[in-house]
């Protein structure tokens, strides 16, 4: 099944709706382990916009964001606040360039707004604080770990990215490898 | 409480410290082997490429870990940061039994001659150490040969005529060429280049009671998942223990040689896997933790007679730290260059080591080993698109039909690149941390110019569609080729050991890693960091008298 948007947040939603078995955390509950629901759906917009679907699927295809939020609660923990300052500066450009918040923008002006940010010219108060280039950097290459790194740490899902470069995996070896020339 | 004394105590399992436990237990001596890292497996992190030598985004897969290491390094403009092992600047090498021998490339270098007399060759280069080694190629020659039949060297020199004397050939055939290296060897002729198989420490045949390569498509930056390539863990390190006189003590962080008021060293104090400070007495002391780190544990032996660090007192310890600024070309080709037989490097060039043109040195030319796909997507020519629908067109399209060429270029030594301890971050041990600073001499980047243009050559000449150079900036030195920090020499105002590693100031200290390094040729420096273990090695078993050999 293609992970869509609308499959993106009915997921979320399913999400809320068995959080009643869990202490009481209000409506939006996450079902993230370190992104708000919210979050979420920035990161997810962020990304595949990195690497966009196409005829081969992309980063949210391949859940990218899992690998993301899986990676922010254990072996990345040092980025966290790098993240929650830098989704605040993105949405914060996004309303200086086109008056409303990322996700709800069309693709072409949410490129826009990540070409601003690359740019380190980014409009913001956050930007003020840190570089909108350094968090762009920071997302970016853990957007292409997630897609292009192997599976087991949450992205890559169902090797997407090795089947799109031909690669088999696990790599099947001893058939072909005594072809060569001595 | 104090261990029960040992004849020595090598602090470092890697490349040299390994070589040198295992000489020194063969001729009798007891030897406590004392690594900070643990043993290492394939299953650990099998061949996770975002764990592993190469790519460090997810931590360091062969140690240390970022939890309890730190370095500090010059930011520039007087200040300092400090930084993560698994962070770049901090100029990682492994911290595992084998160190960086368990997951490196394990290409098997010999330095030149001229690589030993660049002094000799070249003349005094300004703003430069630039110096002779107090060996010559001839004396290390014998040691190359231990190290490449006792741990194992697939190769074949006959169609290199640059090839250094070597009296017995490789113990393995050489590797055959892959798609890449056929394609560069035909452009290399045409261009009369001479191109030869690169000599590998990787099985080519069974050898060693080890397998023959599967030929896989990862190898450097991971374990071997059949014991195919060779190092200090799977061969002289196994040997020592072999012997009954070698014990290898795992996870064990050494804080400082003791040093006693005579000015001998008395036994090293380390912390052992529980954290519970140990002093372990002996007769001798071999340092072999890497450029870096010896020089920490030197300058952190602080004495009476010594109170700058051991081997310090002409103030060079920690001195001309190098390692090879790597410059090339990558070429994009129309048909596909990827056949997916690893490990991929296995064609290289030794036409512009030496005699370039107003040039002190130069470097080895080779084909790149396979290129993961996390780490291509950082492959890209000046200016193209990091993101996006084009950057994920180019990954699609070039992913197989790219070829890199690469070449350390020997580097200038200059004295104010250094290791020092810093005067306030200590580790998890409370143990003064590294701190790295000063930049390489810009002659680097002229020689890496001229090679990288010699590279880009090879690749049009190979069909290339599309080529770009890659010159490394000014900037701190080091990494995993790290070099230079206690120089060997025979003149102890200037140098921090003797020709046989021996400090000049306190002769039962020895060192036997890529410190001793004078310059460290166009070459990756491995091998030459395993003849010197045979070569230190062997000066002490030759010296051994008992116990107060070296005191006097």
């Amino acid at each position: 099944m293609k992970y869509n948007r609308r499959r993106f947040v009915k997921t979320v939603a399913a999400g809320v709706g068995g959080a009643f078995l869990l202490p009481a955390r209000g409506a939006d509950a996450s079902v993230w382990r370190f992104f708000t629901n919210a979050d979420a759906r920035l990161v997810d917009a962020i990304t595949e916009q990195i690497i966009p679907a196409d005829q081969d699927p992309g980063a949210r295809d391949a859940g990218v964001i899992n690998f993301i939020d899986k990676q922010l609660a254990g072996r990345l923990r040092r980025h966290r606040q790098a993240y929650r300052d830098g989704l605040i500066g993105v949405d914060e450009t996004s309303r200086a360039m086109f008056g409303r918040e990322f996700v709800v923008l069309a693709p072409e002006q949410q490129t826009e707004v990540l070409k601003a940010l690359e740019s380190g010219k980014a409009k913001g108060e956050t930007w003020r604080k840190q570089s909108s280039a350094a968090f762009f950097r920071l997302i970016r290459d853990h957007t292409m770990a997630g897609f292009y790194g192997g599976p087991q740490h949450g992205g890559n899902r169902g090797y997407a990215s090795y089947k799109m470069l031909g690669l088999d995996y696990p790599q099947i070896i001893g058939q072909n490898r005594y072809r060569r020339r001595s | 409480m104090a261990l029960k004394p040992v004849n020595a105590v090598v602090v470092g399992a890697g490349a040299g410290g390994g070589v040198v436990a295992k000489e020194l237990s063969e001729a009798g001596l007891s030897v406590a082997l004392l690594e900070r890292g643990g043993w290492t497996t394939f299953e650990q992190h099998g061949h996770d490429e975002l764990i592993s030598q190469r790519v460090t985004i997810l931590g360091n897969a062969f140690g240390p870990d970022d939890e309890r290491h730190r370095r500090v390094v010059s930011a520039g403009a007087g200040k300092w940061r400090t930084v993560l092992p698994s962070e770049g600047g901090y100029g990682n090498n492994a911290a595992c039994v084998g160190s960086g021998t368990v997951s490196y490339g394990a290409m098997a270098w010999r330095f030149m001659e001229k690589d030993f007399r660049m002094r000799s060759t070249y003349g005094a280069v300004a703003g430069s150490t630039l110096e002779d080694w107090p060996i010559s190629y001839a004396e290390l020659e014998p040691f190359y040969e231990k190290a490449e039949w006792e741990i194992g060297v697939a190769g074949d020199m006959k169609a290199n005529p640059f090839s250094p004397p070597q009296r017995r050939p490789y113990p393995m055939p050489p590797f055959p060429l892959n798609r890449e290296g056929e394609m560069l060897q035909a452009a290399a002729k045409k261009l009369g280049f001479h191109p030869f198989p690169v000599p590998m420490l990787r099985n080519s045949v069974p050898y060693g009671g080890r397998p023959a390569c599967i030929k896989c498509r990862y190898c450097v930056g991971f374990a071997c998942e059949v014991n195919a390539k060779c190092g200090t863990h799977n061969t002289v390190i196994p040997t020592a223990i072999a012997t009954g006189n070698c014990d290898v003590r795992t996870h064990c962080v050494a804080k400082e040689v003791a040093v006693d008021d005579r000015g001998f060293a008395r036994g090293v104090s380390y912390f052992d896997a529980n954290d519970r400070e140990q002093f372990q007495p002996a007769d001798l002391v071999v340092a072999a933790a890497s450029a870096t780190e010896t020089a920490r544990l030197l300058l952190n032996s602080k004495s009476k007679l010594f109170p700058t660090g051991a081997g310090n007192r002409s103030d060079w310890v920690g001195r001309n730290l190098q390692g090879h600024a790597y410059a090339g070309a990558w070429g994009l080709f129309e048909q596909e260059t990827f056949d997916d037989v690893g490990a991929g490097a296995t064609i290289a060039i030794m036409d512009f080591n030496h005699g370039n043109p107003g040039l002190a040195g130069g470097a080895m030319l080779a084909n790149e080993f396979i290129r993961l796909p996390y780490l291509f997507s950082g492959r890209r020519p000046p200016g193209a698109p990091t993101w996006g629908k084009a950057h994920k067109d180019f990954q699609r399209q070039f992913y197989r039909r790219s070829i890199g060429v690469q070449g350390p270029v020997q580097e200038i030594p200059v004295f104010d690149a250094r290791v020092e301890v810093d005067p306030e971050v200590k580790d998890h041990w409370g143990i003064p941390v590294a701190r790295i600073s000063g930049s390489r001499h810009p002659h680097d980047i002229e020689i890496g110019r001229f090679t990288s243009s010699k590279a880009e050559l090879w690749l049009k000449e190979a069909g290339a569609i599309q080529t770009w150079t890659t010159v490394p900036g000014l900037g701190v030195s080091g990494g995993q080729h790290q070099a230079g920090t206690c120089r060997m020499g025979n003149d102890p105002k200037t140098s921090v050991t003797n020709k046989h590693g021996q400090l000049h100031d306190i002769p039962n200290i020895f060192v036997a890693d890529g410190s001793l390094h004078v310059t460290n040729g166009g070459f990756n420096p491995v091998l030459t960091i395993m003849a010197l273990g045979y070569w230190v090695g062997d000066y002490i078993r030759k010296n051994w008298k008992g116990p107060k050999s070296f005191r006097s």
